[in-house]
């Protein structure tokens, strides 16, 4: 066993097996944590001892002949979802010395399927970010190149999954928070359509937006995982009660009789051309599948940046609000009036990046401005779905890039708040339309940088996304065959 | 021109001191420096959705909407007091404290 | 010069549930501090709300009850304010899709029916309750959560007494249906009131204030009228009524500005994006038409036409549905309405009154009333009898003709055994008997009083003081 590069799901058929426990998978990433994670920083919180007592509850269980689909799977948990008994920080000061006192849907599930929770992973605080450069706690890195930034907000859940430090990862996708880091770290992001993983304890960014995801190192954990979590729940009133995808489907072997879209304002000028010739790559391989790719038309795209900074910072800017010293977290110190609490807790609590997008949001929902920002951002909101729904008749799934580029580096855009929202630009429409998206490494480009390509599907049809990818991944030779291929 | 008054709104710019004792943010002055420069490039960025012609589109809240999702009236315990405190920053006898409120 | 004011309530009434309005945490009034609490109601990291059906209902069903518009998409919003009584530092309410539009309650006024026209009608979360001490303030979230309806009426309230009369008759009927206990001294019930005075015939509206911290209907009153005082001797000496929100204090009877050095509330309202929206079905609202209950007025006319009550009886009955509720069965399986009538009125009443309990945790059942009185009507027990047996009914419960046979305690009608306690009644009191004879009839009353307590109570007492008369006749 080498647990740099085992997938989830062999992990699970050698704890099957009896290759080994859990408590030696446990310890083999604990250590390997030890080693690597001063240098990523991709773990905030690990607590060993606990790590190895659920693994070894594990072990037991799986001793009397108790199984689970994920009995003794590890995986490591971003610090913005809620597990019992755990620090969930969000990477942010404001949060210091909170203990979450339930688990959130998602991770019960888990539980109940068997996982055994490893640590929190590094974020950009409260996922307000596209690097895990605006980390309370400090940045992480990009394991494929230490000098590049992992992405973002997940960044820490990347790193660990790429870095062997992680077999699976946890993460939230808002506006590419997961796809976006896989892409630059060269791990399988998936995120769910909206509604389908229940968000109840996972911290909220922007309600209308949030889904917990996962980061593999293959699509079939991906699936597995997707499978563990998902479903409708009676504490998030926007979970569907729509049934899920047959788990077949989403396990191709060809593409025969599919329809890939390619929609042409996905490849602007401006787009890197190794991610460019990857993702022609990847469609060429569809073809090679038996796929027909069609050229399709998202028109309003080029709005969508602008539409996703109105509705994310202005939703945002209410589920912050909450953070005030009063019940949990951080107080500060010396203060004479509840206005004045607020006020320090918070201009101490918060980062930059935090504080900007909780500017920007009150000032669109301000009076006078609602119309303007707000309700216009909405009513463009509309029509970034119905170009979807529109391009989803002529096709069963989009090939995009996930990124404008590789992964960028350290530093590059942290001046510049517009040039960083900027990466988000080919992954947050998947949100604002509540589609389900994933991000499947495809080659590696001249520099050792992983390159990455986006399938977009319909709102619940994840077996259209899972399915595609499973079909490429193997045409490419399983799980770590991108690495081998060149753009 | 009618597009570009909607979105214009804020054309004046925004009050980061009034905007941030909205939101309940202290500013240093080199912050409240830093972010009138960078919240005038970032509303700039957002004021592009003023190009659109959106008369008469519905807004959507929701990624998917269903209606009328209810729980049922049904009382079940919730955190004991010691759990529900536990996070707090300041508590006596059995309350959350803050400095004193001025009505 | 002549002014008139124009008064607005908005009042906030907490609906009746078991659990609160976005979790299942107790919606009881009462306990410990922070023992009614969990994630959503204290605003933690996470959680999310999850709508209370019953108390969508019950707004709904107050909203038919005044004859409002129920909206077809009715949308919850955030409210966002700070304040260490708000758990998430926004309220989850409702803005521009309330529940419920227009619709209007009828009240007295000035010897007429009056109805007054209503806004709206919407749903929202209760806040915490905070209490005070030397430089710090304590937080209990156990209120934060409960479901409020808020009802907005148009400023058509012409008097501090009409908004009273407003206040009794909404509060009556939001009784009446189950919507709410309405107990003003548990906070059931809040009111603001917007309030502006003009000189007679103007048809504009004067400058309005805001006054918070109504909680008694006579903080209402007495506010009202202190601010109506107060406007109109700012009028009078040329001067301008500020626009402004004012806070009552009960203790000095005046209402002061709130002068807040924070700048104006900018609330910044948005579609609140965790939950979806009401759309209320027409078989929905069909099965909330049939839970409205028979209001006070048309009760108190039933009353009146079918049983023969006078107009009093039935305004005394009606007021309360649990009593009126209790009334309408007894009377329907008694041959005597009035009789129980005026039981209800008197002897029941009284024993709530007395015992502080309700109807509904007492024993007797309405037939067993009924058949009370009509053990009554036939002569079978004197009233003195009757009335200690309710006593016992009231208190350990029984039906009453068993209670009769066991404790033996049928009138007695028989002239041998009244004979005999007469007699026995003359000869033990020759004092009360030379009294009588003297021509001091009263004493005929004492004893008479000694023959009922030789019965036991049992004898017939027209039958006993005859029996007396005849024996001292001679």
């Amino acid at each position: 066993m080498d647990t740099a590069s085992v997938t989830l799901g062999e992990a699970l058929a050698g704890l099957d097996r009896g290759d080994w426990s859990s408590e030696e998978l446990v310890s083999d990433l604990l250590a390997r944590i030890e080693a690597g994670n001063g240098a990523l920083n991709a773990y905030l919180d690990v607590d060993a001892d606990d790590a190895l007592s659920q693994a070894r509850a594990a072990d037991r269980q799986r001793a009397r002949g108790e199984r689970a689909p994920l009995l003794g799977a590890p995986l490591a948990v971003k610090d913005n979802i809620n597990v019992a008994g755990q620090s969930c920080a969000c990477a942010s000061r404001i949060l210091e010395g909170y203990k979450a006192p339930c688990d959130a849907t998602a991770i019960a599930r888990l539980r109940r399927e068997g996982a055994v929770f490893l640590g929190r992973t590094n974020m950009d605080e409260f996922a307000m970010g596209s690097s895990t450069e605006y980390s309370a706690r400090g940045p992480a890195r990009n394991p494929r190149n230490p000098d590049c930034v992992p992405g973002g907000s997940s960044g820490g859940s990347a790193a660990a999954v790429a870095a062997g430090m992680a077999l699976a990862a946890l993460g939230s996708d808002t506006g590419g928070s997961i796809r976006q880091p896989a892409a630059f770290c060269g791990c399988v992001g998936f995120k769910p359509s909206y509604g389908r993983v229940s968000r109840y304890g996972l911290t909220a960014f922007a309600s209308s937006l949030d889904q917990i995801g996962s980061l593999t190192r293959g699509v079939d954990d991906a699936t597995r995982l997707f499978f563990s979590m998902a479903g409708p729940d009676a504490r998030d009133a926007t979970t569907v009660t729509l049934p899920l995808p047959a788990p077949e489907a989403c396990r191709r072997e060809d593409l025969k009789g599919v329809v890939i879209g390619v929609p042409k304002e996905y490849f602007p000028s401006a787009l890197a051309p190794d991610v460019r010739a990857a993702v022609l790559a990847a469609a060429e391989t569809c073809r090679a599948l038996g796929a027909e790719t069609r050229d399709i038309s998202l028109p309003h795209t080029e709005y969508a940046m602008a539409v996703y900074y109105i509705v994310a910072p202005a939703e945002a800017s209410a589920n912050l609000a909450r953070f005030d010293g009063v019940r949990y977290g951080r107080r500060a110190a010396g203060a004479t009036s509840p206005m004045d609490l607020y006020c320090r807790t918070r201009s101490e609590g918060f980062g930059r990046e935090v504080k900007r997008r909780i500017l920007l949001g009150a000032y669109v929902l301000s009076s006078g401005y609602y119309d303007a920002y707000y309700l216009s951002a909405q009513k463009a909101r509309t029509l970034i779905r119905d170009d979807f729904t529109a391009a989803f008749r002529d096709c069963d799934a989009i090939l995009a890039p996930v990124t404008p580029s590789a992964a960028f580096r350290m530093g590059e855009k942290t001046e510049d708040p517009v040039q960083m929202y900027l990466t988000d630009v080919f992954t947050a429409t998947a949100n604002l339309a509540g589609l389900c998206a994933l991000s499947l490494p495809c080659a590696m480009n001249a520099d050792g940088l992983p390159l990455a390509a986006q399938l977009i599907g319909p709102a619940f049809r994840e077996d259209a996304v899972l399915g595609a990818a499973a079909a490429l991944e193997r045409a490419w030779g399983g799980p770590t065959g991108w690495m081998g291929r060149r753009a | 021109m009618e597009q570009e008054k909607r979105a214009n709104g804020g054309n004046e710019g925004m009050d980061v001191r009034h905007v941030a004792l909205l939101a309940r943010l202290a500013l240093t002055d080199e912050d409240a420096e830093l972010f009138r420069g960078q919240m005038a490039d970032i509303v700039g960025f957002v004021r592009k959705i003023g190009e659109l012609n959106i008369e008469g589109i519905e807004p959507t809240t929701h990624a998917h909407r269903v209606e009328n999702v209810f729980r049922e009236d049904e009382p079940a315990p919730g955190l004991d007091r010691a759990t529900a405190l536990a996070n707090a920053p300041e508590q006596a006898q059995g309350l959350f404290l803050t400095p004193r409120i001025v009505e | 010069m002549t002014y008139e004011a124009r008064i607005g309530l908005e009042v906030h009434v907490q609906l009746k549930t078991r659990s609160k309005m976005f979790c299942a945490c107790s919606a009881e009034f009462g306990d410990e501090p922070n023992t009614r609490v969990c994630p959503v109601c204290l605003g933690y990291p996470g959680a999310m709300p999850a709508m209370n059906r019953e108390a969508v209902e019950l707004t709904a069903l107050t909203g038919l009850m005044v004859g409002a518009q129920v909206a077809p998409l009715s949308v919850f919003a955030r409210k966002s304010y700070f304040y260490p009584d708000m758990p998430k530092n926004y309220q989850i309410s409702q803005y521009d899709r309330p529940l419920c539009i227009g619709g209007a309650v009828a009240i007295e006024w000035e010897g007429r029916e009056k109805l007054v026209g209503l806004t709206r009608i919407h749903l929202e979360e209760d806040v915490g309750k905070s209490s005070h001490f030397g430089t710090s303030s304590g937080v209990d979230f156990n209120r934060a959560g409960i479901p409020l309806m808020e009802i907005v009426t148009e400023p058509v309230l012409t008097a501090p007494e009409e908004a009273d009369a407003f206040l009794q008759a909404l509060r009556q009927m939001v009784r009446y249906a189950g919507v709410s206990d309405g107990n003003m001294e548990r906070g059931n019930i809040r009111c603001d009131a917007n309030c502006s005075v003009r000189l007679r015939g103007e048809t504009a509206l004067g400058a309005k204030t805001e006054i918070k911290n109504l909680n008694t209907f006579k903080g209402v009153l007495a506010a009202l009228r202190y601010e109506i005082r107060r406007q109109q001797d700012v009028l009078a000496a040329g001067g301008r009524v500020a626009m402004e929100t004012r806070r009552w204090d009960g203790e000095t009877g005046t209402t002061a500005s709130m002068r807040s050095k924070e700048e104006a509330h900018d609330y910044r309202y948005f579609p609140e994006p965790d939950l979806m929206p009401v759309a209320m079905a027409p078989e929905q609202l069909a099965a909330l038409q049939a839970r409205i209950p028979e209001l006070p007025r048309a009760r108190r006319e039933r009353f009146c036409r079918d049983y023969g009550l006078p107009a009093y009886d039935s305004e005394v009955l009606a007021a309360d549905k649990a009593v009126a509720d209790f009334f309408d069965e007894t009377a329907r399986v008694s041959d005597n309405p009035k009789a129980v009538s005026n039981w209800m009125m008197t002897e029941v009443l009284a024993k709530l009154a007395e015992t502080g309990r309700t109807l509904a945790e007492t024993p007797v059942a309405p037939r067993q009333l009924a058949e009370l009185i009509a053990l009554v009507d036939r002569g079978q027990i004197n009233m003195p009898t009757a009335k200690s047996l309710f006593a016992t009914m009231f208190d350990k419960g029984g039906d009453p003709v068993a209670l009769v046979e066991q404790e033996g305690l049928a009138q007695v009608s028989s002239a041998d055994d009244i004979g005999a306690w007469a007699r026995q009644a003359v000869e033990e009191n020759p004092k009360s008997v030379a009294d009588y004879r003297s021509g001091k009839k009263a004493a005929l009353q004492f004893l008479v009083g000694q023959v009922m307590r030789r019965s036991r109570g049992r004898a017939h007492p027209q039958k006993a003081a005859e029996a007396l008369e005849e024996l001292l006749k001679g």
